[in-house]
Parts: structure tokens; sequence; C-alpha cells
């Protein structure tokens, strides 16, 4: 790249991070070519775009925490929730727009996971961009065969008489894990029980760990 | 069914119950063009617009072949994926795409692309 003052205005029509363009691939550029062409055409505007990039920014496992809390510690939510997850998650700004969300509970007897196996869905309005081994060929291929033993490879052992159950996610049905309240939370606040579950539990892989 | 008595061949994207390696787990964090490539997506299949569905776009990712599908990068797939769609829709053409990808390139400084 030029670094002649001359090229001043043209460092300003750019939309994206200085120094990114060394690693932009043609389908990075490709993407910019659709969505300016679908925005001179009236599809979206620049400004739907930005909002697109904020909500998925503040997508992550946290909004899922927020539900599993919230489900421990009131009944009537916890109903909601497992009866119409897309209803009961936009009480905390959750857009689950065409997909419909299914809240599996775990109890002492069933031990519950997610998985697809045909691409990768996920709850992505609720836990944020699913981790790449989600999407891995690996974990879609074992997950529906050997649960247990992909289990174990997230240190997670479950007794014998556990029923596990793997649901296979599609584009309209995407699954969250309820995991157990963990032992000895009894006394804590519903913030602090928020900061108890993480991702992996809420996909079902791990189980919440006592504080 | 045992395998070889299935009636319908299994797509190579159908990965459920196959035989494979342990679980990477190494977390990767999205690049910026990855999450405009998302949100892109996500556009075009919300209740605003249609433009397509997220079924339509896997059979999309799915037809690109196999070698494609075991050598791209996900949201290469995806985008390859949302740009056959919205030619096969008719929103854009292929002239649009190929004049405004070699501007951008030329805007930003990179050689021409392939």
């Amino acid at each position: 790249m030029s670094t002649n003052v001359d090229d001043h205005d043209h460092d300003h029509a750019r939309t994206f991070v200085p120094d990114e363009e060394d690693s932009l691939g043609q389908y990075a550029i490709v993407e910019m070519a659709v969505r300016e062409l679908l925005i001179e055409k009236g599809v979206f505007s620049a400004d739907e775009f930005r909002q697109g990039l904020e909500v998925f920014d503040k997508a992550g496992p946290h909004l899922g925490a927020r539900a599993v809390a919230r489900a421990w510690t009131d009944p009537a939510y916890k109903e909601s929730l497992l009866s119409d997850g897309s209803a009961a998650v936009k009480e905390f700004g959750v857009d689950m727009n065409l997909t419909e969300l299914y809240v599996v509970e775990n109890t002492p007897r069933v031990h519950n996971v997610i998985v697809c196996t045909l691409c990768s869905c996920y709850p992505k309005p609720l836990l944020g961009a699913p981790p790449d081994w989600y999407k891995s060929r690996n974990y879609r291929s074992r997950m529906v065969r050997e649960p247990r033993a992909v289990l174990a490879e997230f240190g997670t052992t479950l007794p014998d008489g556990v029923e596990v159950r793997v649901h296979d996610s599609t584009a309209t049905m995407r699954y969250m894990v309820l995991p157990m309240r963990p032992e000895g939370t009894a006394d804590l606040t519903r913030e602090q029980l928020e900061a108890l579950v993480n991702r992996d539990a809420m996909i079902g892989v791990t189980v919440v760990p006592a504080p | 069914m045992a395998d070889g008595e299935e009636k319908t061949p299994r797509g190579y994207h159908d990965l459920g119950g196959l035989p494979a390696g342990p679980v990477d787990r190494s977390e990767h964090v999205l690049e910026p063009w990855e999450k405009r490539v998302d949100v892109l997506c996500g556009i075009l299949v919300d209740r605003k617009r249609r433009l397509m569905t997220i079924d339509e776009r896997r059979d999309a990712i799915e037809g690109l072949g196999e070698d494609a599908y075991n050598s791209m990068k996900y949201y290469e797939l995806w985008m390859a994926a949302a740009l056959k769609l919205v030619l096969d829709k008719g929103i854009l053409t292929r002239d649009e795409i190929d004049g405004r990808v070699d501007e951008i390139r030329a805007r930003l400084g990179l050689e021409a692309g392939p």
C-alpha cells in the first residue's frame, strides 16, 4: 500500500479496520461487494447492517446464563422457558428470529447435550457464535454415536444410571440445555448464580461446577 | 440400519454416527470479515427480508461439492452459498458482483482477484 499523501482521501473511503486488508480473502471481498450493492438497491441500510454487527457482538453465553439463573430461582419462569423458549428469552432482549428455541432440562436422571450433525445450527442469538469444535467434523460425527466418550473428552463423567439424551438441531429448531443447579448455592444471589453458568454447560458437554 | 444398507446415499455433509477422531477444543475468536459474513447472511434470512431461508443456504453449501466442503473455511462456505443464492434468485447479477469486487480490490490497493 502506498503511503503517498495524495492517498489521503482514498484512505478515508475504507469501512473497516486499517491493516485488515492484507488478510482479506476473496470471500471477504465478495461480502463487501454484495453488501454494498444490496445497500445501494435499498434491500437494507448501512445502519441496519451496523445494528446487526452490534447485536452479534452483544450476544454471548451471558444471555443464556441469565435465563438459566432466572429459571433456577423462579419456578414460573422455568416453566415458561421449558414450554416456549423463544418467548421466554425475549425478556432478555433475545430475538430468535425465525428459529424456535427448545430448552431441555438436566435432572439427576437425565443429561442433555446438543449437536448439529448436518451443519452447525446453534442458538446464536442466545449463546453467541458457536465454538469451532461444535462445528467440527469430529464433534458432529461422534456425539450421536458415542456421547459418553465425547463427554469424557470434555472432562464430564456421568454416573452409570444417568440417561444421556443427544438433541440434533435443525435450521429452525435450536436447543439449549438447562443445567442442574450445583450443590451449595442456596445462599447465592441470582447474579452470583449467573456467573457460575458457562457456555459449555448450556451446550451440555459439561455440568455447572459447585462454587 | 447397517452401513451399506442405507436406501439413500449419505451426503458428505451428513456426519452423524461416522467414525472420527478426538474433538479439538481450541477456541477461535472470529475475525472481522467472518462477523460481517455472519451478519450479512443473517440479514438475508431475517423476517424483514426473507430473501432466502437457512435451509436454502445449507443446501447451497452442500451443493458446492465435497472438495469445497472439506477445504474451505466455514465463513467462506457461507459466503459462497449466499452468493450463489443471490445470483440464482436474480437479486444481483454476475456482472454487478464482478465489477464491484474489482472496484473494491482497487480501492483497497489489493491485487486483482482470482
